[in-house]
C-alpha cells in the first residue's frame, strides 16, 4: 500500500525526523490558508499522487505570494499529471500539500528496503540526492552505500555514522544525520514498511538535515496490524476494479488488452497472459482466484474482468488440483447466466473430476469453447478475439 | 532416493485442527504420507485422523521422533511456528502459509542462522516425493516416480509442469515448491545442489519467475557446479513493472527482475528455457534425447 507525501512526512514527524513545516489542502482557499499559517518567504505548492516523478512533470511548484498560492493551486487540482510511473494515462491532482519553502545547500538520497538477497532490511545512501536513484545506480554504482541491519539490533550508531560520512555529509551535522537515519529505521520497522525513500535528504543553510520528500511503501501482509495506517489508504489513486477485487480476496491487475483472463495461481496467471502474448493477443488483467477458489469468487471474479469495457474475450485457465473441476464448472456457469455473458468464453480446465466439469459446460447450453491445453486456450480466444 | 523426504519421513502438522489443515491432512494420509503427529496449542491430548495431537512442537517430536513438520497456521502466527519447529531441530520445516509479513521473515531467518533447520517456504505448495511421501498441498495424482526433479518459485505452474511430464511419461523424483515471497528459506540452488547429488534425479526442470535476482544467481551455479541437464521456464515475460503480479515477490523494480534479463542469464549457463508453459515437456525431452538420457528418464 502507497500513501502521500503529506502523509509520510505526518509519519516522520511522529519518528521526530525533521521535515518542514507545511498541510494538505483539497482546494485553492484551504491552499491560501495554509500558506498564510505557514506565514514562510516561499511556499512550495506540492501536487499529491501515488507516483514519482512530479517535479519533472510540473506537479511542484514554487510560489512569492499567497496570489501564486492561488493561482498555482487552482492550475494543479484537477491536472492530470504523466510522470514516467503514472502511465500515459496519467493521475488526476485532487490533493495539494503547502510546505513552507527550505533554504537547500545540498541534496542526498536515503532508503530503506528489505533486500533478498540478505533477508535483512538494508539502509542505502548516496551523495547524488534529488535525481532518479536507478540512474545513479546503472551509471555510478560506487556513490550508493549500503548498511545491512541486523533486526536484532536495529540499525547501530556506528552503521549510521558510517553511511552519513560514506555519504560527505558534513562532519559538524554527521551527528543529525545519525539521529535521522536510526528514526527513520524505527519508523520502517513501527509501521511494516517495505520501501522509505527520503529523496532528497537536504541540508539548509540552518545547518538542519530534514527530509524535503518522502515516500513510504507498506506491507500489505502486515496491514491487519496497522488500523492507522490502512486509515491513510486513497481510493482516488486505485483501480476501481482493483478495489473491488481486493474485497473478494481476489488478486486483479488491470492492464491494457482486450482478453479477459481467469486462472488460479499467481504463477499460472502470468504463464497465461505470457502464453496469449506470444499467440499474438493482449491480455486485459493479471488475475488470481487463488487455490482454493468457490463458485463464488469465480463469479465475482467474471463479474470484475466484464466490467472492464476493453475486454472483447475471456480466457479461463484453470488447474484444479485439489480443488474440484466441477466446482469450478458450476461457478463458470452461474456467473456467465447472472451476468449475460456477451463475449465469447474459451475454458480450459485441468485437474481433479476434469470430465465432470467440461461435462457440465458442454451441457449448459452457453457458448463455451472449450480447450485442451492452455496453449489450445490461448490460440483459440485470440483467434475469437480477431 | 530423492531428496529432502521419502517413505520413512515422519511428518508432524502444525496447526492440524484448523479446516484447511485438516483437508490435507486427509490427503496427505491418503498419499501414504507418514502424519505421526499434530499440534495445535491447547489441543494436546485430542486424536484427529488417527493423529495424536499435543501442544507444542517439542513434545511432538519427544513422543513420535518427526523429523519434518509442515505448516498451515494462519498468517499473524506462521513465522512463531516456524521458530518452534526450529527450536524444536527439526531437519526440514515446510511453510504452506501465504501473507506472512516480510518483517516476521527477516527475524525468522535471522533466528535460522546456524541453526540445523531446513526451511520450505512460506507461501508455497510444499515438497513430493512421488508416490512415496506428499506434504503440502498439491495434487498427489498428476505424480509419476521417476528421475526428473522440479523446483519452482510457483505453485500452479509447478502442477502444470509435472503434468506435462507425467503426459510425457517422464517420472519425477522430488517436486519442490520454494514459494513466491521475497524472504523465504531454500532457493534455487539449495535444492539444485540436493538434486546435483540425488543418484536418482537425471535432470531438472526449474520454474522462475520475475522479481529478485534468484534465477541468475541459480544459472551462475548451476555452470559452475551442476553436472545434470536443467530445463527452465520464467513466468511474467509479459508483465509490465511496477506492478505486483499477485505473489509478494513477483515485481519488476528498479528495472530489475525481468523475465529478459533471466532468460538471458540462463541461457548464457546452458540452460535451455521453454518458450512458453506449455512446451515445458517438450523441451526438456529435446534436451534429454541430446543428452542421451531419455530411454532413462521415460518411466511410463
Amino acid at each position: 500500500m502507497n500513501i502521500h507525501e503529506y502523509q509520510a512526512k505526518e509519519i516522520l514527524r511522529k519518528y521526530g525526523v525533521a521535515v518542514p513545516k507545511g498541510n494538505v489542502a483539497f482546494s485553492p482557499d484551504e491552499a491560501v490558508k495554509v500558506a498564510k499559517e505557514l506565514n514562510a518567504d516561499v511556499t512550495v505548492v506540492k501536487a499529491q499522487i501515488h507516483a514519482g516523478g512530479r517535479g519533472k512533470a510540473g506537479g511542484v511548484k514554487i510560489a512569492q505570494t499567497l496570489e501564486e498560492v492561488r493561482s498555482y493551486a487552482k492550475e494543479l487540482l484537477g491536472k492530470i499529471l504523466v510522470t514516467h510511473q503514472t502511465g500515459p494515462e496519467g493521475k488526476e491532482v485532487k490533493r495539494l500539500y503547502i510546505e513552507q519553502g527550505s533554504d537547500i545547500k545540498k541534496e542526498y538520497y536515503l532508503s530503506l528496503v528489505v533486500d533478498r538477497a540478505t533477508s535483512r532490511v538494508t539502509l542505502m545512501g548516496s551523495e547524488e540526492g534529488g535525481m532518479d536513484i536507478e540512474e545513479v545506480a546503472a551509471a555510478t554504482p560506487e556513490k550508493i552505500f549500503h548498511e545491512v541491519v541486523d533486526p536484532v539490533l536495529g540499525l547501530t550508531a556506528f552503521q549510521a555514522r558510517r553511511m552519513a560520512f560514506n555519504m560527505n555529509i558534513p562532519t559538524n551535522l554527521v551527528g543529525g544525520a545519525t539521529k535521522l537515519m536510526m528514526r527513520l529505521y524505527d519508523a520502517f520497522v513501527d509501521t511494516d514498511a517495505s520501501t522509505v525513500e527520503i529523496n532528497p535528504l537536504a541540508i539548509t543553510g540552518d545547518g538542519e538535515v530534514i527530509a524535503l520528500d518522502a515516500k513510504f511503501n507498506f506491507d500489505d501482509n502486515a496491514l491487519y496490524r496497522h488500523k492507522n495506517i490502512v486509515e491513510l489508504r486513497d481510493f482516488n489513486e486505485e483501480d476501481p476494479k482493483e478495489i473491488e477485487a481486493s474485497k473478494h480476496d481476489l488478486s486483479y491487475i488491470s492492464l491494457h488488452g482486450n482478453i479477459g483472463c481467469m486462472v488460479n495461481g499467481a504463477g499460472l496467471a502470468m504463464a497465461t497472459m505470457d502464453t496469449i502474448s506470444y499467440y499474438g493477443g493482449t491480455p486485459a488483467n493479471f488475475l488470481d482466484v487463488g487455490g482454493g477458489a468457490t463458485a463464488e469468487k469465480v463469479t465475482e471474479a467474471f463479474k470484475i474482468i466484464l466490467s472492464d469495457e476493453n475486454v472483447k474475450g475471456i480466457f479461463v485457465n484453470i488447474f484444479g488440483g485439489i480443488m474440484k473441476c466441477d466446482v469450478i464448472a458450476a461457478g463458470v456457469i452461474t456467473a456467465a447466466k447472472e451476468v449475460g455473458l456477451a463475449v465469447p468464453l474459451v475454458v480450459r480446465l485441468e485437474g481433479t473430476n476434469v470430465e465432470i466439469g467440461k461435462k457440465m459446460l458442454n451441457e449448459s447450453g452457453l457458448n463455451i469453447v472449450a480447450a485442451d491445453s492452455m496453449a489450445d486456450g490461448a490460440q483459440k480466444i485470440v483467434k475469437l478475439v480477431g | 532416493m530423492a531428496v529432502f523426504i521419502n517413505k520413512d519421513t515422519k511428518v508432524i502438522v502444525q496447526g492440524i485442527t484448523g479446516e484447511t489443515a485438516l483437508f490435507h491432512t486427509r490427503q496427505m494420509i491418503d498419499y501414504g504420507t507418514k502424519i505421526v503427529a499434530g499440534v495445535t496449542p491447547g489441543k494436546g491430548g485430542l486424536e484427529i485422523e488417527g493423529v495424536p495431537v499435543f501442544n507444542t512442537v517439542e513434545e511432538a517430536v519427544k513422543a513420535t521422533g518427526a523429523t519434518v513438520s509442515v505448516i498451515y497456521v494462519p498468517a499473524p502466527f506462521a513465522a512463531d511456528a516456524i521458530l518452534e519447529a526450529v527450536d524444536a531441530e527439526l531437519e526440514l520445516t515446510i511453510c504452506i502459509t501465504e501473507h506472512i509479513p516480510v518483517l516476521d521473515m527477516v527475524k525468522v531467518k535471522r533466528y535460522m542462522e546456524d541453526k540445523k533447520t531446513r526451511l520450505v517456504g512460506p507461501n508455497c505448495p510444499g515438497v513430493i516425493t512421488a508416490e512415496e511421501c506428499k506434504i503440502g498441498i498439491m495434487p498427489g495424482y498428476i505424480h509419476t516416480k521417476g528421475h526428473v526433479g522440479v523446483v519452482s518459485r510457483s505453485g500452479t505452474l509447478t502442477y502444470e509442469a509435472v503434468h506435462q511430464l507425467t503426459q510425457e511419461g517422464i517420472g519425477q523424483t522430488t517436486a519442490v515448491g520454494i514459494g513466491g515471497d521475497p524472504v523465504n528459506g531454500t532457493n534455487f540452488i539449495d535444492t539444485l545442489k540436493a538434486f546435483n547429488e540425488d543418484e536418482d534425479t537425471y535432470a531438472v526442470v526449474m520454474i522462475g519467475e520475475i522479481g529478485g535476482t534468484a534465477e541468475e544467481e541459480a544459472a551462475e551455479w548451476i555452470q559452475a557446479n551442476m553436472t545434470k541437464p536443467v530445463v527452465g521456464f520464467i513466468g511474467g515475460q509479459t508483465a509490465p513493472p511496477g506492478k505486483r503480479m499477485g505473489h509478494a515477490g513477483a515485481i519488476i523494480a528498479g528495472g530489475k527482475g525481468t523475465a529478459k534479463e533471466k532468460i538471458k542469464a540462463m541461457n548464457a549457463a546452458g540452460i535451455e528455457v521453454a518458450e512458453t508453459p506449455s512446451v515445458i515437456g517438450e523441451t526438456l525431452i529435446k534436451v534429454l534425447k541430446e543428452k542421451g538420457l531419455y530411454e532413462k528418464c521415460k518411466t511410463h
